[in-house]
């Protein structure tokens, strides 16, 4: 649930970033409160990815700052952010293939259960491990495929498997890099339900193209095109606003892809 | 591969109870110099099954693995060399030195990924044998001859063949079996899912850098226990052991027996030290009735396979023997 | 000080040499992402053909442009035959593929040639002295060396920079399916680029071919240093290749000739003399060390992969 006190649980102050003399983020500043589902939406080329990138802690940042639940995190390595609580997903699925999906979870389980200096006890057979690790492939309907090869699933599959990840270790805050990618409807609609409820106990940064989940989901929308905000807003306000209709809805629809 | 029964669990029990049986076949009579043969192969099998750890589960492709040889074997000649005969002292100082040269390479090393790190472990190795090449002290290019080996306390009498052999096969087999309770433990898994996807695995909060660099040392270590036991059997120790060709060697061993088992490296390195050992014999067996002295001179350049060889079993065994003996059992199922 | 600059001219031939070979080897890891451990082969067999030409032939120069045309050739034909099938693939198989062909190359050097080196002696008008300052003398070949190995430099960096191949060979470098989608026959292209680095190192093989002897495992002694420069210059740069491979040149030259000296200064007679030979082999890796703790991608790393 959101927290009483008004501090937003995700603050970016003048981000920025070129990578030789291509300006991927350009003074970049927006924020999350606590509880919220923000959206970040624009047409390809926007920087959407590279700032998830910057959030996470795979790329840094040229100049600017991130704090999450008032901590300074511009510049911490990328293993640090999710002891802190900010999680991660993967545009491009990026998962452990030669390893079960069991086992797959269970890292993530175990990346918060302490130090892994263990050297020998089966960490397969380790309950602390395993028995998160199985519930969470129930919260995603993964649960009777645990012990398939990570590579033997569909697509739809592995975007489940990367949020059932990305919950492990009960993060506050979840960055999610497009989950609806390359999936059909009935799979789509699976997941917009998914977030819907986890809307309800931690707060979302989400970057989509899928404009239905968008305006489903989303409290407020931002809009970013060549790495620059033009907006922030309600959805209301955003489907309003005719810089964006412009220079994104106004696509959008072409494609036939605007439902009021 | 459904229950233990199968093709590849049956053929690794008969031969590690082979191993064990060896001495017992010589000593009834068979030909001694077997008993030297194997024990070189279950030193390098050590090495291999080191490398393994590294390259097969943490998907770190050193090429400067044999180093450990030469620093392991070096040890335990340096001390020779001055009077100190004890094991209880060469030993661990040769454990020491690998862990600790593993410790400086690796946390260099492990900074960059792929090419570079292979590049860079293959430099730094090199760099030791140069070093080493240039001691004279301690025989420089020539290398430097063992007089007595390591000298444990009584009943444990190193220069015994049958006893030594023993000594190296018990510690193969405990550090396979070791390897196999690292690679399942919540370490090993770190390790794999590091080969797998480094970059997922910081993300989920793992730093990885310090595992892999834990990994590393255990693997330089255990591969200079492999160098001070070749020391002892060849009663000789040379900068040659360390020359980068010869951790190719030790990575073909791997790949060759197969990267995804603790045991696979033993099955390369005794497939390859066999393979050596006789095809020139083969060669000239079976083509001299046909070809007469041709085949003789034929067999003097058997190597020229190995490098074609090598190369088909990248591009179409993986897997290595390990893998193929798993898919046997598949297509005995079926 | 006449000792000291021959050591400098000494150390700026034999970085340039190394910058052939090591220019080469970033080429076809910058374009192919392909990791040739081969390329010393290359290198070897260059010296081969270079002393049995120059044999058959009489003529030093003559056995030199047809070794060059031969290496250029078997080049190619292993890209076709071998490299081919390593593309895309692991680094680790190329690592393998690569080696397994050092294995059968030098066997293949000592079916053909035998065991023992061959050597390559000098022609009169190569194999003399001259004076570049008052006083100062210094081998017309290493002079030779210099100046043959500049005019590639430079050829190489009008290629690149500058012809529509070059565009071609760094645009590949930035992005091969881009490359492809234009139409460019990327197989013509890849086997090119790989006979110019096989012909480079070849050229650096029949040009070392005098000085050292020639023999089986030469290749591999010197693909280490080929190695270390990549590191240092990052891999796909071919300045940082020239820049590396001459830093490396003079540090291991001098430090050769004068870190003995200078440990006496600072040690005891004995231990410098214990030490020297092992400490002054060290220096080029030490540098490399420095390297990977201050820039882990090498100076002037060019891609971003």
């Amino acid at each position: 649930m959101s927290e009483p006190n008004n501090e937003p649980m995700l603050q970016v102050h003048n981000l920025a970033k070129r990578f030789e003399g291509i300006v991927a983020t350009d003074n970049l500043s927006l924020d999350v409160a606590a509880g919220e589902l923000h959206a970040v939406i624009g047409p390809n080329g926007a920087g959407k990815t590279t700032l998830i990138a910057q959030l996470s802690g795979q790329l840094m940042p040229d100049s600017g700052r991130v704090w999450f639940a008032g901590n300074d995190i511009t510049q911490l390595p990328m293993y640090r952010r999710s002891a802190l609580g900010l999680a991660r997903s993967f545009q491009i699925t990026s998962l452990f293939r030669d390893l079960s999906v069991l086992d797959n979870v269970a890292l993530a389980v175990q990346a918060h259960a302490g130090h892994s200096f263990r050297f020998w006890r089966d960490a397969r057979a380790e309950p602390q491990l395993r028995e998160p690790g199985r519930a969470l492939l129930a919260r995603v309907g993964l649960a009777e495929r645990a012990d398939w090869p990570a590579s033997a699933l569909s697509h739809g599959a592995h975007r489940q498997l990367e949020l059932a990840m990305a919950l492990a270790g009960q993060p506050r805050m979840l960055l999610l890099d497009e989950p609806m990618a390359g999936l059909g409807p009935e799979e789509s609609a699976r997941m917009v339900e998914m977030l819907r409820a986890l809307k309800r106990e931690l707060t979302i940064l989400l970057v989509e193209h899928d404009m239905e989940a968008v305006f489903a989901l989303a409290d407020r929308i931002t809009v970013l095109v060549y790495g620059r905000v033009i907006a922030t807003g309600s959805p209301a306000d955003i489907r309003a606003n005719a810089q964006v209709r412009e220079a994104y809805l106004g696509e959008a629809e072409a494609e036939g892809a605007d439902h009021g | 591969m459904t229950g233990p029964l199968n093709v590849r669990n049956i053929a690794t029990v008969a031969l590690l109870a082979a191993l064990v049986l060896l001495p017992v076949y010589v000593q009834l009579g068979g030909d001694r110099f077997m008993l030297t043969l194997f024990t070189r192969i279950i030193i390098l099998a050590l090495a291999a099954v080191s490398l393994n750890l590294i390259l097969g589960f943490g998907g770190m492709m050193s090429f400067g693995h044999a180093a450990y040889l030469g620093i392991g074997g070096y040890a335990v000649g340096m001390l020779a060399h001055e009077g100190v005969l004890s094991g209880f002292v060469q030993w661990p100082v040769a454990l020491g030195a690998s862990a600790l040269f593993a410790l400086v390479i690796g946390a260099l090393s492990l900074r960059t990924r792929g090419v570079y790190f292979i590049m860079i472990t293959l430099a730094f190795a090199q760099m030791a044998y140069y070093v080493i090449s240039g001691l004279a002290r301690y025989g420089g290019d020539d290398g430097l001859t063992i007089y007595k080996r390591s000298e444990f306390f009584a009943p444990i009498n190193l220069s015994n063949k049958v006893q030594f052999y023993y000594v190296c096969l018990a510690l193969l087999y405990a550090s396979i079996y070791l390897v196999w309770r690292l690679v399942n433990s919540r370490f090993g898994m770190v390790i794999q899912g590091s080969r797998s996807n480094d970059m997922r695995m910081r993300a989920i909060g793992f730093p990885t850098y310090r595992y892999k660099l834990v990994c590393f040392v255990i693997a330089g270590t255990l591969c200079g226990l492999a160098g001070a036991l070749l020391a002892n059997h060849t009663d000789f120790v040379s900068p040659g052991i360390m020359y980068w060709t010869r951790s190719g060697d030790l990575i073909i061993m791997v790949v060759l027996g197969g990267m995804a088992s603790a045991v696979g490296p033993l099955f390369g390195a005794v497939a390859l030290l066999l393979f050596e050992e006789f095809l020139p014999f083969v060669i000239k067996l079976v083509g001299t009735p046909m070809f007469g002295d041709a085949a003789g001179r034929a067999s003097e350049y058997w190597q020229i396979i190995m490098g074609p060889l090598l190369l088909l079993v990248v591009l179409f065994a993986r897997g290595g023997i390990d893998g193929l003996l798993s898919q046997m059992h598949r297509k005995v199922r079926s | 000080m006449t000792l000291f600059i021959e050591q400098c001219l000494n150390g700026l031939q034999f970085g340039l040499l190394l910058f052939l070979l090591a220019a080469g080897l970033t080429l076809v890891f910058g374009i192919m992402d392909l990791v040739n451990l081969a390329h010393g082969s290359l290198y070897m067999i260059g010296a081969y053909f270079a002393a049995t030409f120059a044999a058959w032939t009489g003529s030093f120069m003559l056995g030199a442009v047809l070794a060059l045309i031969a290496t250029l050739i078997v080049g190619m034909a292993v890209e076709v035959i071998a490299m081919r099938r390593l593309y895309g693939r692991d680094h680790l198989d190329h690592v393998l593929g690569t080696f397994g062909l050092i294995l059968f190359f030098d066997e293949l050097v000592r079916l053909i040639w035998g065991s023992e080196g061959l050597s390559l002696p000098l022609p009169s008008w190569l194999n003399t002295s001259v004076q570049i300052l008052p006083g100062v003398n210094y081998s017309a070949y290493r002079l030779a060396i210099i100046a043959v190995t500049v005019a590639v430099a430079g050829f190489l960096y009008v290629l690149v920079m500058r012809t529509r191949i070059g565009m071609l060979i760094r645009a590949g470098a930035s992005n091969r399916e881009m490359v492809g989608a234009l139409g460019v026959n990327i197989k013509l292209l890849y086997t090119l680029v790989f006979g110019l680095g096989a012909a480079l190192a070849g050229l650096a093989g029949l040009m070392q071919a005098p000085i050292l002897t020639v023999q089986i495992g030469m290749g591999e002694n010197i693909l280490i240093l080929a190695f270390v420069i990549t590191v240092i210059g990052g891999i796909g740069s071919i300045r940082g290749a020239l820049v590396a491979a001459i830093l490396v040149g003079f540090l291991d030259t001098l430090g050769r000739a004068f870190f003995p000296d200078l440990l006496r200064m600072l040690l005891s007679k004995d231990a410098a003399s214990t030490a020297a030979p092992a400490l002054s082999s060290m220096l080029i890796y030490l540098l490399m060390a420095i390297v990977l703790v201050v820039k882990p991608e090498g100076l002037f790393s060019a891609s971003h992969k």
